[in-house]
């Protein structure tokens, strides 16, 4: 029968997580609970250099000294730091150069995501550097690049292969002591991707990563560092889901992209772990910091569809460090049930005419609580630095909540700084509609939320704007019909 | 075609229609008219099968099948179209996205395959020019920013496009200037075939000199107390509502 907001209501809750599903992968997980001795166990399992152990270790004690922070207009239960494993890898080492050799097992997981190898490698121009839990288990495309000088390989990889390189750019966008949950992460990261493109190299291909998290109790603590020499140019993908359980799942990464003079790099994000189910039980907490930084004309984008875990905690930021430099962020999230978002960007404009844009389109539902929150800084010498942002929030439903914290710092009086919020709330009106014209609710929602997201969307590369509708989608529409 | 029997419809509770009868064969215009709150704008609602009225009492079919169990697309999908007093505003969605969106499910309901994309843009173009509606305004999202002619003007594209069988036009002429009036009037006659059916809801006589009814009915709480030929139309526009409403207390 036809719609009514009650029933829109109804089916939203009983929207279950697609993927919920986990693959039993024979793993070496280390004992629960942190301490020195396993911060240097870690970096002995990797075979890392003296100077990363000792890295991590000062990290490890920093975070000691500090606090777990609360600004976030978010609530959970804080993790139990002795409770998690801190190293899970899959015990089957070698790395494999053909899609045979690797776990069976594994390669059905990534089909039932519909991320299968072979769909992957026919999508022209994707390299997948792919993480299961924490160790990667295989690169492709890693020739073509090789040939143009681009490194792309795991963090771990990186750091015993190309150690200066490592050396020389790690922590400096975000240092160890600087949150703390990027404390916690410089200490025990298990891995991550490394990714160097040399100066005046346009990387051919869209870079991607799928990350997962599958095994119970595993904190997972990324580190993604991007290096784009001068004059050079690379997007990055990273896409995420995980199994569903029960307990909660920690997740903590640090992206660090440095851009260097004339370069440009664009870092798109599809991150569907799982929310929790729809009493608000289980689900991944979010934790993550993302920074990049810009040297003179150089350029980042962000661009995040949001859909995925219980708590999200996360604000991808660019320092305009160099004159005439570029920072964007384009967002999408999406929360349902009881998720929790706590999402936006920092634009610290440092160089002259330096210019930012933020756009950020807020979806929630059922009990949901999705917040933006983002600082724009215009520093004394930043002469002529210009922002435009946009938050705009979409309603389903009157239980859940939309909230914009923007905050502004200006120094400079040359700054010009816009900003725009509408809030708007997907109406019987506009259902009844779409029904009259044939279309059904389950599509009008759909095509409603793919209406209001679709300025971010189309800042995503192809063949992800594709995946990520299909996530808005079932994130939202549930089981109708 | 259409065939309204002893309906009544209730809001909260509250009865809005008190038993309508109205019966209307393919190739016939009928105009609705009548004060405000006399239940045009719900008879539309209703029989484009709104959730938020309750049947309590009577019938509305479409070619002889009952239409008290299908869902509003299913109306829609079967050939009831409305073209809305209020259209809603779809930001985002363009109006070629949404015609497409709905020829396809519309054809989907129907059980047949999607329209190829270049017998769609065909389609798209001969009606566009039908009721001289310019490309930009295709690539424009739906409603939004439309000034009220445009917004009238795009409900007839949509008519235009669908082919519906009933088409009920719910004051169309709100809002539009006579230049515009004469467009959209314009393209509902040539969209007028023996196949085919316009229910016209209107406050006043005006339209009705350009789409020119063959019956005219007037609704008044709820009823219909009077029906007769086009100059009934004329009748109102010069005598008002006041006599209806006495005629209707006796």
């Amino acid at each position: 029968m036809a719609y009514t907001e009650e029933e829109l209501k109804k089916e939203l809750e009983t929207k279950e997580y697609e993927y919920g599903f986990y693959t039993d992968i024979d793993s070496e997980t280390f004992p629960k609970g942190l301490s020195e001795e396993i911060v240097i166990a870690i970096s002995k399992k990797k075979e890392e250099p003296e100077w990363m152990t000792q890295w991590r270790l000062d990290a490890y004690r920093a975070w000691l000294e500090m606090e777990e922070p609360d600004w976030a207009n978010v609530n959970y239960e804080k993790p139990n730091f002795q409770n998690i494993s801190y190293y899970s890898a899959p015990n089957k080492k070698p790395k494999y150069d053909s899609i045979d050799e690797v776990d069976p097992e594994l390669l059905d997981t990534f089909k039932r995501l519909g991320i299968s190898l072979d769909e992957q490698k026919k999508l022209a121009g994707v390299a997948v550097d792919i993480v299961v839990d924490s160790v990667s288990v295989a690169t492709t495309f890693k020739k073509t690049l090789g040939e143009k000088g681009i490194i792309f390989c795991s963090i771990s990889e990186a750091i015993r292969e190309h150690s200066a390189l490592v050396k020389k750019y790690l922590g400096t966008v975000v240092p160890q002591k600087d949150n703390y949950y990027a404390a916690l992460n410089s200490a025990v990261f298990s891995d991550g991707s490394f990714c160097y493109i040399p100066k005046g190299v346009r990387c051919p291909m869209e870079l991607s990563t799928y990350f997962r998290i599958n095994q119970a109790g595993t904190g997972q603590f990324e580190r993604t560092l991007v290096v784009a020499d001068e004059g050079s140019y690379v997007s990055y993908l990273e896409g995420c889901t995980a199994p569903s359980r029960d307990e909660n799942q920690l997740h903590a990464a640090v992206v660090e992209l440095v851009a260097m003079d004339h370069a440009e790099i664009k870092y798109s994000t599809v991150q569907n772990w799982y929310p929790g189910n729809k009493e608000g039980k289980g689900g991944v907490y979010n934790f993550v910091t993302k920074r990049g930084i810009c040297e003179n004309s150089a350029k980042i984008s962000w661009t995040q569809v949001e859909t995925g875990s219980a708590v999200t905690w996360k604000y991808p930021s660019c320092v305009l460090k160099g004159d005439h430099s570029i920072g964007e962020f384009y967002s999408i999230a999406v929360t349902n049930n009881f998720q929790q978002a706590d999402t936006g960007t920092k634009m610290i404009h440092l160089g002259k005419n330096t210019r930012s844009t933020i756009i950020s389109k807020g979806i929630s539902a059922g009990q949901s609580q999705n917040s933006y929150r983002g600082l724009v800084q215009v520093g004394s010498r930043a002469e002529n630095a210009r922002n435009f942002s946009q938050c705009d929030s979409l309603l389903m439903g009157d239980q859940c909540g939309a909230h914009t914290f923007p905050y502004i710092e200006a120094k400079n009086k040359t700054a010009m700084i816009e900003h725009e919020a509408t809030t708007s709330k997907i109406g019987e009106d506009q259902i009844f509609y779409c029904n009259q014209r044939g279309i059904d609710t389950e599509k009008a929602i759909a095509l409603i939320v793919n209406g209001f997201s679709k300025e971010v969307l189309n800042k995503l590369p192809m063949e992800f704007a594709v995946e990520a509708q299909k996530l808005l989608e079932i994130s939202l529409e549930g089981s109708v019909g | 075609m259409l065939e309204i029997k002893d309906l009544h419809a209730s809001v909260d509770g509250k009865e809005i229609l008190k038993g309508i009868n109205l019966q209307v064969k393919a190739g016939e215009v009928h105009a609705i008219m009548g004060p405000n709150g006399s239940g045009k704008s719900t008879l539309a609602s209703v029989v484009a099968g709104k959730d938020e009225f309750e049947v309590t009492q009577g019938s509305v079919m479409l070619e002889g099948e009952d239409l008290a169990d299908s869902a509003p697309e299913e109306r829609a999908h079967k050939g009831v179209f409305l073209s809305f007093q209020y259209p809603v505003e779809i930001p985002g969605v363009t109006v070629t996205n949404f015609m497409k969106t709905a020829i396809n499910e519309s054809r989907k309901g129907r059980g047949q395959e999607d329209m190829p994309a270049k017998e769609m843009l065909a389609l798209i173009k001969e009606k566009a020019e039908l009721l001289e509606i310019d490309r930009k305004f295709l690539s424009r999202s739906l409603n939004e920013g439309f000034s009220g002619g445009e917004k009238k003007r795009n409900e007839i594209f949509q008519m235009a496009m669908l082919e519906p069988k009933v088409a009920i036009l719910d004051e169309t002429d709100s809002g539009l200037d006579i230049d515009a009036l004469r467009i959209v009037a314009g393209g509902v006659n040539k969209l007028r075939n023996k196949d085919n059916a316009v229910v016209v809801i209107t406050h006043y006589q005006r339209l009705l000199d350009y789409i020119v009814p063959d019956f005219v009915h007037v609704l008044y709480n709820g009823k219909i107390v009077k029906s007769g030929g086009k100059e009934l139309a004329l009748e109102l526009e010069e005598k008002g509502y006041d006599w209806i409403k006495q005629e209707a207390a006796v």
